[in-house]
């Protein structure tokens, strides 16, 4: 397993953002969190790279316990695109990408890394753009260029099959590039690494996923296969969307979902209590 | 916007150039001028050898002590800009160069220890100074971190706050100095360079070449912490400890600059602006040409400071405030539009 988290809670203050949650990743797998907006699916991942303690329960990353490992060392072993960078000095996409490698590539030769830099650029559409400056990307092409520099931190570390892991990754995408994100994502945890992201698009999420999470309330309310989860009982109850049934992709096989009312919910008992 | 950025080599060599031009300048001109020749020729006659000393016991130390307070200034502002995220902090302006000369009137005063008055001067003031600016950097830093973010406009009330209090409290300590104290304590209102002696560049070297290095050791670390301190724990940086790091070195390379010749401003915020300019935010380029390109525009500051008022020396804090001021607005109000590091 890369990832594994046993009983985890956290809570700030008097409040549990997340309870007893326990899951696995296995290396080749896309494992794809979804729920509703406060559900903890974004404290999840950030538990999951390591970034805070967890109040209870144990957090193993490459099967050392997380809170052992020293930041330079979780870089090596895993990624994380977060939902918002910011841009505030004048980097160059490139310069940006670069910095990816700074402690988990100092084991890399410099033509390496100049080697997975324009790797990550081209996968992820930017080396066009590679000499522009950050500030004057717009919010989609800014958040591939974070991606850029998260791929290059897993690959040019020793191994370079580490945890990618992703806080809405198409959030400012166009549906093209929602497919290119995603595929990248994909064939990282096909060569023998992993992945652990959060998507609100649940069809993506069908289509891209080998296994969803549920989270909701800050508990696992689902873990299984993308057919075994996405049904109209889950769309109803976590959701509040009504669907009379969840078709089955033609060409996939995976379920899809298009809703067409929504239900009278509840959402103040969902973000807490 | 595509970026073109000059070759590092190339920026380097270019202000490599620009310093030995200024250092040249700053040895020949003066209230007595010398042609190139005085530099190297051997002094034979009387007059020859009354230039040579001129130049190798006044101009030479005081050069040589513009160059290392400029390079040590523009250096620590840089440093500070990227702890802090911060295109406006400096060690002037957010009061570390106060808090040094608080530190270093201190031991002055109460240690009743002239400067030049042997080893312990040459070595307890400077230390003093170095505590000042590790004390006020600290506070600054509690103060900045204390809500997580840190808005340019709040750094630098702190720093004004935090200099009028260090500027309070020396004030008290000169009206408790004896003659030789005060005369010392009333220069570093200005900042002045006229009393730049090869001792004191003896003691400036072995304090600054560590902060040197640290600040070698923390540049990659400040690049990836202006992405943020999650994203740079993310990349593998140990935020805190680049912070300490940082701290330590803009402690170590203002305190006893600040101790030798008080207070000048604006080349810390000034200089590293100017440089992102052309080479862009990257610190491990940044800091050096900071430091080569401040080293070069306070020997020359400096050397206009001797001969505008021929036979009265200008204090070159003086001169660095009428150029740097106007600069810094004009950065204030790019910064107010623009939000981000030039």
């Amino acid at each position: 397993m890369i990832l594994t988290m046993q009983h985890v809670a956290y809570g700030v203050g008097e409040r549990l953002l997340l309870r007893d949650v326990s899951l696995n990743v296995a290396r080749g797998e896309v494992v794809v969190i979804i729920g509703p907006n406060g559900a903890g699916k974004s404290t999840l991942l950030r538990l999951a790279a390591g970034l805070g303690p967890a109040t209870e329960g144990k957090i193993l990353l490459g099967g050392h316990d997380i809170t052992a490992l020293s930041e330079a060392r979780k870089a090596g072993l895993r990624a994380m695109l977060a939902q918002n960078s910011p841009a505030q000095a004048r980097f160059t996409v490139r310069e940006l990408a670069y910095m990816g490698g700074l402690h988990a590539g100092r084991a890399c030769s410099a033509v390496a890394m100049a080697g997975h830099v324009r790797a990550a650029l081209e996968q992820v559409g930017l080396l066009a753009m590679a000499d522009r400056d950050i500030t004057s990307l717009s919010g989609g092409e800014r958040q591939r260029a974070h991606y850029a520099r998260v791929l290059v931190q897993l690959r040019s570390a020793a191994g370079g099959q580490g945890l990618l892991l992703l806080d809405e990754p198409v959030s400012a995408q166009d549906l093209a590039r929602q497919g290119l994100v995603l595929n990248v994502a994909r064939a990282h945890a096909r060569q023998g690494g992993a992945c652990l992201m959060v998507l609100h698009d649940l069809n993506w999420a069908a289509c891209v996923a080998d296994r969803i999470i549920v989270l909701r309330n800050g508990r696992i309310e689902g873990d299984g296969r993308p057919e075994q989860i996405v049904s109209a009982g889950l769309l109803r109850d976590v959701f509040g969307l009504v669907t009379e049934r969840v078709p089955v992709h033609a060409v996939t096989g995976r379920p899809f979902v298009v809703p067409h009312d929504i239900v009278g919910h509840d959402f103040s008992e969902q973000n807490g209590e | 916007m595509k970026v073109v950025r000059p070759a590092p080599r190339l920026v380097l060599g270019g202000l490599s150039v620009l310093l030995l031009v200024a250092l040249l300048c700053a040895l020949m001109t003066g209230a007595t001028g010398f042609g190139p020749g005085a530099l190297w020729t051997q002094p034979h006659s009387e007059a020859a050898r009354a230039s040579w000393l001129v130049i190798s016991q006044i101009r030479a130390p005081r050069a040589v002590m513009a160059l290392l307070t400029g390079a040590a200034l523009a250096a620590s502002g840089a440093v500070m800009q990227g702890m802090f995220r911060n295109p406006l902090a400096d060690p002037g302006l957010t009061g570390v160069s106060s808090g040094a000369a608080l530190g270093a009137a201190l031991v002055i005063v109460l240690g009743n220890a002239g400067a030049g008055a042997g080893f312990v001067a040459h070595w307890a003031v400077p230390a003093g100074g170095i505590t000042g600016a590790l004390a006020s950097t600290v506070v600054l830093y509690l103060f900045a971190a204390r809500g997580g973010v840190s808005s340019p406009t709040l750094i630098i009330l702190a720093g004004v706050a935090l200099s009028a209090f260090a500027g309070a409290l020396t004030g008290i300590l000169v009206f408790r100095a004896n003659d030789t104290a005060l005369r010392d304590l009333t220069f570093w209102t200005m900042g002045s360079l006229s009393g730049a002696a090869w001792p004191q560049i003896g003691v400036l070297l072995p304090v600054l070449l560590p902060a040197a290095f640290i600040m070698g050791r923390i540049a990659g670390g400040l690049n990836v912490l202006l992405l943020g301190d999650e994203d740079a724990a993310l990349t593998g940086c140990s935020v805190g400890r680049i912070r300490r790091l940082a701290m330590l070195c803009v402690a170590l390379a203002c305190g006893p600059i600040v101790s030798f010749v008080g207070v000048i401003g604006f080349v810390g915020v000034v200089v590293p602006h100017l440089v992102r300019l052309v080479s862009g935010p990257d610190h491990r380029i940044l800091l050096p040409a900071s430091a080569l390109l401040g080293a070069a525009l306070l020997l020359v500051a400096d050397t206009l400071a001797r001969v505008i008022a021929i036979p009265s020396d200008v204090p070159v804090g003086v001169v660095t405030a009428a150029i740097g001021a106007p600069v810094f607005v004009w950065q204030l109000a790019r910064s107010q539009q623009t939000g981000r590091f030039s």
